[in-house]
């Protein structure tokens, strides 16, 4: 007993040991733990850095050293007497305008410059946790409003602009924005629907998600671009890009609706049965208890529906609506510029990929965040 | 609400039977019976453009099928190798893996699609060709391999390599099963040797197969003999392939993550061999969680072997495209479109559902 008050009340913790001396130096040690490990390891070091070594000489000698940056008055002859030898990247300065822009007006560009980006500010607005808040609808549909504004013009003096002349890269982030703000309470309403009671519109649902879930996008963007005119009676004619819109947001609340369903089923019974116990009526327990967590989830997975919706928007190219790869392709058709069409997929991949890459960066934060909570 | 949804139904009936009366449109699937005089330059089975439609969709399956079974089959072994490349201890193999994962995952499919297109039209003519190896030619003609022709003993001989992996399948579970009553454990590799070497091969001798290889010529402007992928199956393969492979490496990756390092540490200290312990241990653990979404990413391939009606080759859609362009049968073509789609990711469906079931840990 008394031994014991003799010792310290809060004996000091021993510290960590330091770490082993590494043999040699920083970068040696280094070098010797992560490419030369044991000799299969170092064999298969040396023989990526010569794949990839002899990969890069070709990539720079063709892309760089070799490539024309720039010619005179659109003439593509310098361009073609180094077919095959260097790339010709001055088909992007000749030819950024129609890619980005498509057919718009030509002194009438900085609007759909503009409309882009309110997109961009859009959705970096919506990525900030601290802006998820009611009045991000409101905004969602200020800025959509305007776009549309802007886009088609016809009042304080902007010429009128019909949809058959927009492209380029604001029609792609209209497919895919548009398609999402609609689809997304879409897919809710469904999601909802799939576990309502009422077996007719449970099976409703599940119909509509197994069947667009079933077939390929390029399916119902046929149906949308042949098989629609023939449901609509007489004079009435809807616009071919509105037509893929409405394929799309089917497309888009069909997957979305199965990845809500997933956040629905990880949110506890207690929820509910407590929601119950308050006397809220079925709307309000949704609303107020049940989305907010269940949609809270499932949002690394919702990020990552958003890239493949993005992406997908490019299918838009087989039934012939000028979105960001279609006005590529077309870019190419001039003779002139015929052979460069890989360096016009370069940029606008460029482009795709800066989109996409953010938001899958994006989403991998948020599930790093969730990982620490 | 239902009598809602039944009335915008009939409406929109009511609207497609006027239009198609004005449009001098008959409904049904007698157009599929009439000559389609569409030419298909890319077919395994004989057909000719006097061939009536339904030959011509069938076509359209057997080239979708054609696309999508190699497809899987080939990026799962890609996809594979890539997702265990993520996790190498080798920094830079794993640092080119991860590479190839996020460029390929954040380009649409499409645009790989007619950049990988417009790489095969840019390559040298047929008599320029590029020889890689003695009788494989790589020019804007497409892949020329050197081939076997198959005849009849060919092909038995093939069917008894297959029933010896049948059998040698259900060997190896009787194997197994009698090593957990008594704990011995037995080598398959003499029924192996037997039933997959030795069968076939004595069916081979008996029938006289031949397996001489026939290499492929150039003759005048093209290539004669040998197996050649046109530059549109080609490039629609290496897109999907490698898409789809990208997810596929990031799918077996967190696969594997989710195994326990416990789990194969443990299994190193009772002795175990390393070969071993990854299939016995840690596969099959890893198995569980990669086979759902490994489903989906197959189902996401085949659906998207439609867009081969971009650069032209003639899938199921493209086909039904030119009939839709060629008749007007609009409802039909699409109805026909979606009814192969269905039929396809249902049975792929059911299969991995049943391979699921079969790997489940079975919980007591």
């Amino acid at each position: 007993m008394s031994s014991v008050a003799h010792l310290p009340q809060d004996p000091l913790p021993i510290g960590p040991r330091p770490a082993p001396r590494a043999l040699g130096g920083h970068l040696t040690a280094w070098l010797r733990a992560n490419l030369f490990a044991s000799i299969p390891s170092g064999i298969m070091t040396l023989l990526l850095l010569f794949v990839l070594g002899k990969a890069s000489i070709a990539l720079w000698q063709w892309g760089i050293a070799n490539a024309v940056w720039i010619v005179s008055g659109s003439d593509s002859s310098a361009c073609r007497a180094l077919r095959g030898v260097g790339a010709c990247w001055a088909v992007v300065p000749e030819k950024y305008r129609f890619i980005l822009f498509g057919t718009y007006p030509f002194d009438e560009q900085w609007r759909p410059a503009l409309a882009v980006v309110i997109f961009i500010a859009l959705f970096a607005v919506s990525s900030r946790r601290s802006f998820w808040r009611k009045e991000l609808f409101l905004l969602w549909a200020a800025a959509l409003i305007a776009i549309g504004c802007l886009m088609w013009g016809g009042f304080l003096g902007l010429t009128f602009v019909t949809q058959d002349r927009w492209g380029g890269l604001p029609v792609t982030l209209i497919l895919a924005t548009f398609g999402l703000a609609f689809g997304f309470p879409l897919g809710i309403l469904v999601a909802l629907g799939r576990r309502s009671k009422l077996p007719a519109i449970r099976s409703l649902c599940v119909l509509y998600v197994e069947l667009i879930r079933g077939v390929p996008l390029i399916s119902l963007l046929f149906m949308a671009s042949v098989m629609f005119p023939l449901f609509m009676p007489d004079g009435v004619n809807i616009d071919k890009l509105l037509r893929a819109q409405i394929a799309f947001i089917l497309y888009a609340g069909a997957y979305l609706a199965e990845v809500v369903r997933g956040g629905l089923q990880a949110v506890p019974r207690g929820q509910y049965e407590a929601a119950d116990a308050l006397g809220l009526s079925y709307w309000e327990k949704n609303a107020l208890i049940v989305l907010p967590q269940a949609i809270r989830h499932v949002i690394p997975p919702l990020v990552n529906t958003f890239i493949a919706f993005f992406k997908d928007t490019s299918l838009v190219l087989i039934i012939g609506i000028f979105d960001l790869l279609t006005t590529a392709k077309t870019a190419i058709v001039d003779p002139a510029w015929q052979s460069f069409s890989v360096e016009v997929y370069v940029f606008v991949g460029v482009i795709y990929f800066v989109f996409c890459f953010a938001m899958s960066r994006y989403s991998r934060g948020l599930e790093a965040q969730r990982g620490t909570n | 609400m239902v009598a809602i949804a039944v009335a915008i139904v009939a409406w929109l009936w009511s609207n497609a039977v006027h239009n198609l009366s004005v449009r001098r449109i008959s409904t049904g699937f007698a157009f599929l019976g009439r000559e389609a005089g569409m030419p298909i330059a890319d077919s395994w089975i004989d057909y000719s453009p006097k061939n009536t439609y339904l030959r011509a969709f069938i076509v359209g399956i057997v080239n979708t099928l054609r696309v999508a079974v190699i497809g899987i089959v080939l990026a799962t072994v890609i996809g594979t190798l890539v997702g265990i490349a993520r996790l190498s201890s080798n920094w830079l193999l794993a640092r080119l893996a991860a590479v190839y994962v996020e460029v390929l995952r954040d380009l649409p499919l499409l645009l790989q699609l007619l950049f990988w297109y417009v790489l095969m039209q840019g390559l040298p003519a047929a008599r320029q060709a590029w020889k890689p190896v003695e009788g494989v030619f790589l020019s804007n003609r497409g892949l020329i391999l050197p081939s076997v022709p198959l005849d009849a003993a060919n092909w038995w001989t093939i069917l008894a390599l297959v029933a010896g992996l049948v059998v040698l399948h259900l060997v190896r579970r009787r194997l197994i099963a009698q090593q957990m009553l008594d704990g011995k454990a037995r080598p398959a590799w003499p029924y192996a040797l037997g039933l997959v070497i030795a069968l076939p091969a004595l069916v081979s001798w008996l029938l006289g197969a031949s397996w001489s290889i026939t290499l492929p010529e150039l003759r005048g402007f093209n290539f004669v003999g040998g197996l050649t992928l046109a530059p549109e199956y080609f490039a629609l393969l290496i897109a999907l392939v490698t898409y789809t492979s990208a997810f596929i490496a990031e799918i077996v990756r967190s696969g594997i993550q989710a195994v326990p390092r416990g789990q194969s540490d443990a299994a190193k200290a009772l002795g175990l061999k390393r070969s071993f312990v990854l299939q016995q241990i840690v596969l099959p653990q890893a198995l569980r969680v990669i086979i759902p979404p490994m489903t989906s990413q197959y189902l996401n391939l085949t659906k998207n072997s439609s867009l081969a009606v971009a650069v032209g080759y003639q899938d199921i859609v493209s086909i039904a495209n030119t009939t839709l362009n060629q008749t007007g049968q609009a409802i039909e073509s699409i109805a026909l479109i979606m009814m192969v789609f269905l039929t396809i990711s249902l049975g792929i469906s059911l299969f991995m559902n049943w391979y699921n079931a079969r790997i489940a840990l079975v919980e007591r």
